[in-house]
């Protein structure tokens, strides 16, 4: 095990190295002076100038590349160009939104997800399993963005439940705060769910195929009772797999979800410090979630451990 | 349980309930929120040029020793009264007193003096640093008077004061003002949730007449169906440039809303590379502004908001010449003169920068000018690329962009600004003017200048950008015109 995670943890770094190289070197052939952009188009030469060497922007590219690395390795992210305050700071205030938030709906479409598919899968061709198939082809097919604009509509501009967006932050208390997510969670998680469900559904019934499940059956268990100790079990690897990869995509990716209910989290500040040109966000923050998506991918690799022996033993 | 603890739970349980209870609504309302489409990068005016930053503070935070009043007009803030000298080169500035910065430390001639300084300093990052380059020396005569002195006579030097980039700020707070802004203002900083709003309060040691509002939102909210379903679920009282105009008819058909439509101080025009085969030909340049039909691009990409102009200068402005007739849609002309300078088959590249009167009359232009023979290559380009690319490595033929500072006829005597005119005779004119301080001079020499980028063709005029927003019907007060980007919440109030 330990030369395994030594090995993991070899890859990890090797990876890490090659994102950011590739991410300040992506942002350094973007056209577009941070310097310039602040300032504007009736600005002064001289004061535009005088901006660039505050901003430390004329120092050569090595120095800058290994200045940032240097910084990333001591936990000093730098200093945004355009807020001027640490970049630690702008990704502390964001990410405790943006992660409550993936939590929120990857929860969500668990709770949706598993039983739907369960059903389905333990009543192949009924009724329930043709309404679970639909409502989840539906899922898919919707884009998120404009389910969400279809939840504005009718719970905040017709029925006034909730507001249309924004956060009123945790300080506000963890009821009005939550409930500030409940939609984003809820249109995040609608196509997840059906995805998930979908997954959840042909890995069980992969499953209740196979042979060990007739010997289970043999052995004198129900139906039921084979399904809960023995299919499901054995169902979850691609389940997992799938919320793994639906974490990252909802950490990084809620970009579009956080525009339509002005959400303040770290998609909109990526987004927002690409197009101010404030590279050092920029870099820091897909270099964080580099890290955060290579993260997950490591739990969900041990979580595979955890569900299937075998792996463990392989992996020795 | 004991009747007395009974008796306590009840109470507590009344509190409670009592706690989630609306605040009753007859009262009137002392709290506004203000939906925006652009989150400032900071809140510093005098160290960045986004529009953001004065669209916040201008006129709440932060005060100059002038200020614009809502028609444009130059009014006393800071500075109570002034004396100009015969030959138009001392300013004496007397000071009201008892004014206070936010954090409680006394606002003086000192303030003053450190504030232009710091702005016309060599290492200065002020965005609109020429406003001050007339400056020769400010003095100190007592903490109520400042005596500014400039190297030459300059007529706009109280209009230049009253930009937002030229406001008095602390030496002691001065350096912190991005993240936490220290002015003089009614309203004094509260809290900035990045990426969602700042939060202003009442500042009840106001040295003028006290504001009516107790707390100003300002709520960031870029995209236009989310600021259409914030206004319609009632988080926003007003959103005063609303990013979407073919919405306002559903406003405006609305009792709860007032849609106001305004002018703004956004020249847009069809900017050419006048250095550039074969633009540097006028008789291309006449080709192509007789090419455009105004109208048809205010009906088409601003559904309706916008006034037609043939120079680059506010029709609202008094000195304004109206010269669109002299570049009138005539698709037959343009084709003639296309002939005369020996023209055919030509392809121009038109780069757009991203917001919709770019985008969308760019289609609405391309189409224009293929009616006469003349093929465009459309780019869209990020704000970042354009500055990078058209405004800065001048690789353009063509583009749409508003020129939205106040009176700034004066880029087209910069030689190397990126639409690259800077003819002689323009330069002339404008350094009369900046020498004349009498106001029919001055009138005289505005429509000058005007009249002679009209007859250079230098840009293709297309019109003044409206500012068309949406407001709560019960929310009064609110600025109608932006003559320069600002939201001054000082006179807004709620009718009861």
């Amino acid at each position: 095990m330990t030369a395994y995670l030594f090995r993991r943890l070899v890859s990890l770094s090797l990876s890490l190295v090659a994102a950011s190289l590739v991410i300040f070197l992506v942002m350094e052939v973007v056209p577009g002076d941070p310097a310039s952009f602040m300032m504007g188009i009736n600005a002064d030469p001289a004061a535009v100038a005088a901006l660039r060497q505050q901003m430390g922007l004329d120092e050569p590219l090595v120095l800058r590349y290994l200045g940032w690395v240097a910084g990333l390795l001591t936990g000093d992210f730098g200093t945004s160009y355009t807020y001027r305050v640490p970049v630690s700071e702008l990704v502390a205030e964001r990410v405790v939104i943006s992660l409550p938030l993936t939590l929120y709906a990857l929860a969500l479409s668990t709770l949706i997800a598993f039983p739907a598919g369960i059903l389905a899968a333990a009543r192949r061709n009924s009724a329930a399993d043709l309404s679970v198939m639909g409502a989840t082809q539906l899922g898919v097919a919707i884009p998120n963005f404009w389910f969400a604009m279809i939840l504005v509509l009718v719970f905040a501009v017709n029925l006034r439940w909730f507001s249309a967006g924004g956060f009123p932050g945790w300080e506000a208390g963890v009821f009005p705060a939550l409930k500030a997510l409940t939609l984003p969670a809820i249109a995040l998680a609608l196509p997840q769910a059906s995805i998930l469900a979908r997954v959840m559904r042909s890995s069980l019934i992969d499953t209740l195929d196979e042979d060990f499940m007739r010997t289970a059956r043999a052995k004198g268990l129900s139906r039921g009772q084979a399904l809960w100790r023995h299919a499901l079990r054995n169902a979850l690897i691609p389940v997992l797999t799938i919320l793994g990869l639906q974490f990252s995509f909802l950490l990084a990716g809620g970009i579009i979800i956080e525009n339509v209910f002005y959400l303040p989290g770290l998609g909109r500040l990526v987004f927002q410090a690409i197009t101010q040109r404030d590279l050092i966000v920029v870099r820091s923050v897909v270099m964080l979630l580099v890290f955060a998506v290579i993260l997950v991918t490591f739990v969900v690799d041990l979580a595979y451990a955890a569900a299937d022996p075998r792996l463990r033993r392989a992996r020795r | 349980m004991t009747g007395k603890s009974i008796a306590a739970a009840a109470i507590s349980l009344l509190a409670l309930s009592v706690a989630f209870v609306p605040a009753p609504a007859f009262a009137a309302r002392t709290d506004a929120s203000i939906g925006m489409q652009l989150e400032p990068p900071n809140l510093d005016p005098t160290g960045g040029a986004a529009a953001a930053i004065d669209e916040v503070v201008y006129a709440n935070l932060f005060e100059g020793l002038t200020r614009f009043g809502s028609d444009g007009a130059v009014l006393p803030a800071l500075a109570e009264s002034w004396d100009i000298s015969e030959d138009g080169l001392v300013y004496t500035f007397h000071l009201h007193t008892g004014v206070k910065f936010h954090d409680g430390s006394a606002f003086d001639a000192e303030d003053v003096k450190f504030s232009l300084d710091r702005a016309r300093a060599d290492e200065s990052t002020n965005a609109q640093k020429a406003l001050f380059a007339d400056i020769a020396s400010v003095e100190v005569v007592d903490p109520a008077t400042v005596k500014v002195t400039l190297s030459k006579p300059n007529g706009s030097f109280l209009f230049n004061m009253a930009w937002g980039d030229a406001v008095i700020v602390a030496p002691e707070t001065a350096a912190d003002n991005a993240s936490k802004p220290v002015g003089t203002g009614p309203f004094s900083f509260g809290q900035w949730v990045k990426g969602d709003r700042v939060e202003l309060e009442r500042n009840p040691d106001y040295w003028g007449e006290p504001v009516k509002l107790e707390k100003v939102t300002f709520k960031f909210i870029s995209d236009p169906t989310a600021a259409f379903a914030a206004m319609m679920a009632g988080d926003l009282d007003a959103y005063p440039a609303f990013p979407a105009p073919e919405n306002l008819s559903q406003f405006a058909a609305d009792p709860r809303f007032e849609v106001i439509i305004g002018s703004t101080e956004g020249e847009t025009i069809l900017a050419m590379n006048n250095k550039k085969p074969p633009l540097d030909n006028i008789k291309v340049r006449q080709a192509i502004a007789h090419a455009i039909d105004r109208q048809a691009i205010i009906d088409g990409a601003l559904f309706g908001y916008g006034t037609p102009i043939g120079t680059h200068f506010a029709p609202h402005n008094p000195a304004y010449v109206d010269l669109t007739a002299q570049s009138a849609y005539d698709p037959e002309q343009s084709k003639a003169l296309l002939a005369e300078a020996g023209v055919s088959d030509l392809t121009l590249s038109l780069k757009l920068p991203p917001p919709s009167y770019a985008r969308r009359g760019g289609e609405i232009i391309a189409a224009q000018l293929r009616e006469v023979g003349i093929n465009t290559e459309i780019t869209n380009v990020e704000w970042a690329q354009w500055l990078e690319d058209v405004f800065k490595g001048k690789n353009f033929d063509l583009t749409i962009v508003s020129h939205t500072e106040p009176m700034d006829i004066g880029i087209y005597a910069r030689d190397d600004y990126y639409f690259q005119y800077g003819d002689p005779d323009f330069k002339a004119i404008m350094a009369d003017l900046a020498n004349a301080t009498d106001p029919d001079k001055r009138t005289e020499l505005l429509q000058a200048a005007q009249k002679k980028i009209a007859d250079d063709y230098v840009n293709a005029y297309l019109f003044q950008l409206a500012r068309a927003g949406v407001a709560n019907a019960k929310l009064k007060g609110l600025w109608t015109n932006s003559p320069t980007p600002a939201n001054d919440m000082t006179g807004v109030y709620w009718e009861e």
